[in-house]
């Protein structure tokens, strides 16, 4: 609690005690009224005070305008025998209470909201004459070496030069798992190393690097307003007026007709408490910024509340394959040998003679080869471009490579059709195997895939620049049905035109790409998604909703997060509208009274308030 | 031009939105934000002319919500 919420709290306690011993005073008459002042002086000077300043600001029909006048009508309409002098105070009193309640409530869910963005880090330690000393990481350049100690951030995004540890993301990406890094690995800014000494050396600087990057997002996603929060900023400019002009009517105009001044004049005052639009006003916008905050807690962030109610309304989803359904990595996915060789000689053979290759396919078999290779045991290696290589492996001739290279050493072969590249080996021109590499699926790709298809999505769509058996292939596997392949980057932003065409008027169509190369789909879509985006500038700046780890089912936890801060929002649209309407109704007809009035107002934001809590939740 | 400033004591999110129709309503501004949540305001207005607008722009947020202070 701030010292002013602690000031409220005692003024409300000592207002409370006072009205007691009003209320059990033996008086009559005026007296009795008088003893009542000390107890809503207390509680109310401020509100009156900020009354009459703003009527003078040239403000009227404000808060405290409204409840100044409810409460001194209140007592007017005791004076005059209907009603009651406590009742007075105690409006006031109850007011006071809920805004206590409410400030508190905004103030804690904008503390925690502010503290899942607890990653902003404060110092860097540099080695100065073999000391370490503390510097403001926006001070450092790109090139200088800092030191990482066990239990810090890493305030800048760099390289490790010296040290082994595991980081742990979780605040960048809502991933549990810590990552190992060693000597030559790229570090991101935000992930707290958990172990080990580290030497990086900076590569960005401070309002470069990725914590900044990320911070700079989520602190103005408030800037970019949903539909539902404008339309409530609008739907308040008119509210309080119309309410405030019947309360005018009914107090002034009906008992001109009808008579009885004191009990329409206490009716009307009923209309100006519940006049305030604030529970509206406060919790639809407290439900987006905590719809936000919540996801960014999943690793997902999203650059506005007008992104996160339009993922509800999601009916297609694009994909882009590599990189987003697939690792984009080769990974040898299969061997066939031929007898007498076994798999493990067929791939050793194969990574062997492509050994000296920085091919990334070559790369792919000597990780898939278990077995150490020895260098000494290759020689005489002729890289036949577009083919493969030739090489002497422990003396014997050996080919690896396509169909072509096959053909060349006039090896009898068995052509296989599998999407992906086929290597195929061969020693002495005899036939020994094939191998199989192609780009890994995503563990949780289908998945998404079939949790998307439940979640309500029309259209699931895959969009590739590969060939069209490999992308079809994987499309099957992954449960999509529509598929395009053989695209080029601009054929991909005309695809996304079309599919955009086919949405229906309310339905949007979410793109989602790895932020390399999609930039211009990534912008054309209703919502672009880029993923995989930890150190992706390009990403980060391109899309509108960021998915920090490289897991495409973090869309589906994206998408329930936004129905369900969509459906709280809703939720307190109906009961706070509800509500003040209801009170209005019986007020217009004598049936409710000062107490309901304040409900409505006061009572109803703190429930509103609550209900739009849950949002930060996340799921 | 955009630039941010914090803001001290914006205690009702009503104010904050009339704050910001105000705010935009002031000649030379482009676009103006007030989140009650972040308690910040986010200003885009000419470049040439910012500071004399930023003063107009106090001027209106004193009228608005005199308790409101813009950090500077």
């Amino acid at each position: 609690m701030t010292r002013k919420q602690k000031r409220t709290l005692m003024r409300i306690g000592a207002s409370a005690l006072l009205l007691i011993t009003a209320v059990l005073l033996p008086l009559e008459g005026l007296w009795r009224f008088l003893s009542f002042l000390p107890a809503y002086f207390v509680i109310g000077w401020d509100v009156l005070w900020r009354a009459v300043r703003n009527i003078l600001h040239g403000r009227v029909f404000d808060e405290n305008f409204l409840m100044a006048l409810a409460t001194i009508g209140a007592f007017c309409t005791g004076f005059f025998g209907e009603g009651e002098y406590p009742e007075a105070v105690f409006v006031m009193l109850f007011y006071q209470v809920g805004e206590l309640f409410q400030g508190y409530a905004v103030g804690k869910s904008r503390r925690s909201i502010s503290s899942l963005m607890d990653i902003r880090p404060d110092y860097a330690n540099i080695e100065e004459n073999g000391a370490l000393r503390r510097v403001d990481p926006q001070s450092l350049h790109v090139g200088d070496v800092i030191v990482v100690k066990a239990g810090e951030k890493i305030p800048l995004d760099g390289m490790v030069l010296e040290g082994a540890s595991s980081l742990d993301t979780s605040a960048l990406t809502g991933e549990a798992l810590p990552r190992e890094v060693g000597p030559g690995d790229d570090v991101i800014s935000g992930c707290v190393n958990q172990s080990g000494l580290l030497r990086v050396e900076v590569k960005k600087e401070f309002g470069e690097s990725t914590v900044s990057r990320i911070l700079d997002l989520v602190e103005n996603a408030g800037s970019k307003k949903a539909k539902t929060e404008n339309f409530i900023t609008k739907f308040a400019r008119y509210y309080t007026p119309a309410v405030v002009l019947s309360a005018a009517a009914l107090g002034l105009i009906l008992p001109i007709f009808l008579g009885n001044w004191a009990s329409w004049i206490s009716r009307a005052l009923i209309f100006l408490v519940v006049s305030c639009p604030c529970a509206l006003v406060i919790s639809v916008p407290l439900s987006f910024f905590g719809g936000i905050g919540g996801a960014s807690r999943e690793g997902i962030l999203i650059k506005g509340g007008n992104y996160l109610e339009a993922l509800a309304h999601t009916e297609t989803v694009v994909f882009d394959k590599t990189g987003t359904l697939t690792r984009g990595v080769f990974k040898v996915t299969a061997v066939y040998p031929e007898s007498p060789f076994s798999e493990e000689a067929v791939l050793e053979l194969a990574a062997l003679a492509e050994s000296y290759s920085e091919h990334p396919i070559s790369r792919s078999l000597r990780e898939a080869c278990k077995n150490s290779l020895e260098p000494g045991r290759v020689a005489d290696v002729q890289e036949l471009s577009g083919r493969g290589v030739k090489a002497l492996v422990d003396g014997k001739i050996v080919w690896a490579g396509n169909d072509k290279l096959m053909e060349e050493a006039g090896v009898d072969f068995e052509k296989r059709e599998e999407p992906g590249t086929i290597v195929y080996v061969a020693v002495d021109r005899a036939y020994a195997g094939a191998i199989l590499i192609s780009d890994e699926k995503k563990p949780d790709a289908k998945e998404t895939v079939a949790l998307l298809k439940a979640a309500g999505v029309k259209r699931v769509v895959m969009l590739t620049g590969d060939a069209e058996k490999a992308g079809e292939a994987v499309a099957e596997e992954l449960g999509i049905r529509e598929v395009f392949t053989e695209l080029l980057p601009a054929d991909k932003v005309r695809e996304v035109e079309r599919l955009l065409g086919e949405c229906s008027p309310k339905g949007k169509l979410a793109f989602v790409g790895d932020g390399i190369n999609d930039a211009p789909v990534l912008s054309r879509a209703d919502i672009g998604i880029a993923m995989g985006a930890l150190g992706s500038d390009a990403a980060i700046e391109a899309a509108d909703i960021v998915l920090m780890d490289d897991k495409p089912s973090k869309l589906s936890t994206a998408m329930r997060i936004s129905r369900k801060t969509l459906r709280i929002v809703r939720e307190n649209i109906i009961f706070a509208l509800g509500v003040k309407v209801l009170v209005l109704l019986l007020s217009a007809f004598g049936l409710a009274n000062m107490w309901a009035a304040v409900f409505a107002d006061v009572g109803v934001s703190v429930i509103a308030i609550l209900n739009a809590m849950r949002a930060l939740k996340g799921r | 031009m955009i630039k941010t400033y914090a803001l001290e004591n914006l205690d009702c999110a009503n104010c904050a939105a009339k704050m910001e129709t105000a705010i935009r309503k002031i000649p030379g501004v482009n676009d103006a934000t007030v989140s009650f949540f972040t308690q910040k305001l986010t200003v885009d207005a000419e470049e040439e002319r910012f500071e004399e607008i930023m003063k107009q722009i106090v001027k209106v947020c004193k009228r608005v919500e005199p308790d409101c202070v813009i950090l500077r």
